[in-house]
């Protein structure tokens, strides 16, 4: 046991005196939350909108000032019709509004109203997300009519937006950090690290000495392990701190399913580790076979239900995808272990595996 | 045999596949003897120290080192050899003391020894305003004499050197066979694999292998004088010369 301890103060101090190694441990986390949360969020807030108000009716006044009072919009000008190609070259404007000459009177008296929405979709999401927005208030002033004049009005909009009824941006992406961190450098870093010992001959000298190898590779994942859950935090930090996001589930269930993904990810170094000669192998095999399944096919970028069927069915081995459906399920919506329990089954098979593979691979190249 | 044989080989053999690597090798070596392994690259040098060290598992045939079984006792072997490979192999970004430390430790040495020899180490090796700085930073020749003295840190039997001078100057070559000679002269067995042949001489005795047999076995004096040969290099292109395997004979 002494000796285990001495090994993975070694570890440490290896990673101590790596500054860029180190940068890249604690910068990563820090990075990718901030950036995700405020560079690339999805969130829109104060966009503008030109009004094109060929009505001038109470109906468009009304219209115009519930736009006015949400958060997503500022109507910034009122323009011309022959004036909305322009507007929208000046590049500020997102969304343009036009009403119908006798908006108000058609709403009243056919029980139709035509309103026209032109985006700015050259930002499709943002178009999208804007759109959605623009109809959810415009639907809610038709059902206002209709309590005041028992009348049905035809308005042809459903456009709800579930758990996110804000288009916070963040939420979404938070658990995607958490699962992307993790493995990235889990893997990485116990990969790199093991392929090091052997590329400088050290290893050999490990497998000479009465230390047990097994205990070599526990005692280099051991370091990782423990910076990974210090990363954790500092993710759960921020993101409810500086991003305000609510965590609304277990924290102890969330760390303890945190360490599962941790140890998936360690396995799965070990494995690349057992096959990579070279240290610069087992970063590009750790990079490319993780980074790219896990932003593609986790879920919290693209939508995995709108992919084609073999992208589908490849999604389920990644394994940062359980680990986004059941941190999400945590975090978000609250739930206990029993709406993850399936999802944590997957991963523990999964990791039991990985580490079987990757033991038996090791000790076969040590005979 | 001689009763006080540290190392005893018989007929060991290892294969890869159907390519035999070391093919049926026997030999004896004694307590503090300096036993030089020769062969050109790709003769089997490394793959027979590696079994001997039980870094890899023969296929056939049996050894006894310091009087355990490699079959059987692998774990007490490794308490009683050290090792050091072609590659420099110490941590570079560890300073001199955290390395002889660290590998003291793995060693099984208790701490209070680890204590107090490092000092003694560090101070015999003439680096004691280097003891914390960091390896990488020494000059190969040191790094080379470093790792020596942390493969003998905790008094092995035997002591396997797997071409420890490569690259070296001839000065700190000469250098480093001091240590060798220090080592053997308190005890410690030196099993050494080279291809420098004015090498081969400091030996008490070399064997040669080519195409994973041994070709011949004796003091570096008794073969020059069975090849009537000028210099062990003469010797070896002798026995060379017939090796079917492609090999570079730098």
């Amino acid at each position: 046991m002494k000796q285990f301890w001495g090994f993975v103060f070694k570890e440490f101090l290896h990673v101590f005196r790596d500054k860029k190694t180190l940068l890249l441990l604690f910068g990563l986390p820090i990075a990718q939350i901030l950036l995700f949360g405020f560079a690339l969020t999805n969130e829109i807030k104060n966009a503008k909108v030109a009004v094109v108000d060929n009505a001038k009716d109470l109906g468009s006044k009304h219209l115009i000032s519930k736009l006015e009072a949400s958060q997503q919009f500022i109507i910034t000008q009122f323009i011309s019709a022959n004036q909305i190609e322009s507007a929208f070259k000046g590049g500020k404007i997102k969304m343009v509004v036009v009403f119908p000459a006798d908006f108000y009177k058609n709403l009243m008296h056919e029980k139709l109203g035509k309103i026209q929405l032109i985006m700015d979709a050259s930002e499709p999401n943002t178009a999208t997300t804007l759109a959605n927005f623009a109809g959810g208030i415009l639907q809610s002033y038709s059902i206002s009519l209709q309590g005041e004049n028992k009348m049905p009005i035809n308005i042809n909009l459903d456009t709800r937006m579930l758990y996110n009824p804000s288009l916070k941006g963040s939420t979404n992406f938070v658990p995607g950090v958490m699962a992307l961190v993790l493995l990235l450098i889990c893997v990485l870093m116990t990969s790199v690290s093991i392929v090091r010992e052997k590329e400088n001959g050290t290893m050999e000298l490990l497998l000479v000495s009465p230390f047990n190898p097994i205990m070599v590779i526990i005692a280099k994942a051991v370091p990782y392990l423990i910076i990974s859950i210090f990363n954790l935090i500092i993710i759960l930090l921020l993101s409810v701190y500086v991003l305000d996001m609510e965590i609304k589930g277990s924290l102890t269930l969330l760390f303890a399913e945190s360490t599962l993904l941790i140890l998936t990810a360690l396995s799965l170094g070990l494995l690349i580790s057992n096959i990579a000669a070279t240290q610069q192998v087992a970063m590009v095999v750790s990079l490319m076979g993780m980074l790219l399944p896990t932003m593609l096919l986790t879920g919290f970028m693209f939508p995995i239900e709108n992919m084609p069927l073999p992208l589908r069915l490849i999604s389920n081995i990644v394994p940062s995808k359980w680990y986004y459906i059941i941190v999400k399920n945590i975090m978000i919506k609250g739930l206990g272990f029993e709406a993850v329990w399936k999802e944590t089954l997957i991963l523990l098979g999964m990791t039991i595996m990985l580490l079987i593979l990757s033991i038996r691979n090791f000790k076969t190249r040590l005979s | 045999m001689n009763q006080d044989s540290v190392i005893k080989v018989k007929n060991l053999t290892k294969r890869f596949g159907s390519f035999t690597a070391v093919d049926n090798i026997s030999f004896d070596v004694k307590k503090g003897e300096i036993f030089g392994f020769l062969g050109a690259n790709g003769a089997g040098k490394t793959t027979a120290m590696r079994m001997l060290s039980g870094l890899s598992k023969p296929t056939e045939g049996n050894a006894i080192i310091a009087g355990y079984d490699i079959h059987k006792d692998t774990e007490k072997i490794k308490r009683n050899i050290g090792y050091m490979s072609q590659k420099f192999s110490l941590y570079e970004d560890l300073t001199v003391a955290e390395n002889i430390q660290f590998f003291g430790g793995i060693y099984g040495l208790s701490r209070e020894d680890i204590r107090i020899k490092t000092p003694l180490l560090i101070h015999k090796l003439g680096l004691d305003t280097e003891a914390n700085m960091l390896v990488g930073s020494l000059p190969l020749g040191w790094k080379q004499k470093l790792a020596f003295s942390v493969a003998i840190f905790h008094q092995p039997e035997i002591v396997f050197l797997d071409e420890p001078t490569g690259g070296v100057d001839p000065i700190t070559r000469r250098q480093f066979w001091d240590l060798i000679y220090e080592a053997s002269d308190s005890g410690i067995t030196v099993f050494v694999t080279t291809h420098y042949m004015d090498e081969a001489a400091y030996c008490n005795r070399i064997t040669m292998m080519v195409d994973g047999i041994i070709k011949a076995l004796d003091s570096p004096a008794n073969l020059k004088e069975q090849f009537k040969a000028e210099s062990i290099d003469e010797v070896f292109f002798e026995l060379a010369r017939g090796a079917k395997r492609k090999a570079d004979l730098t």
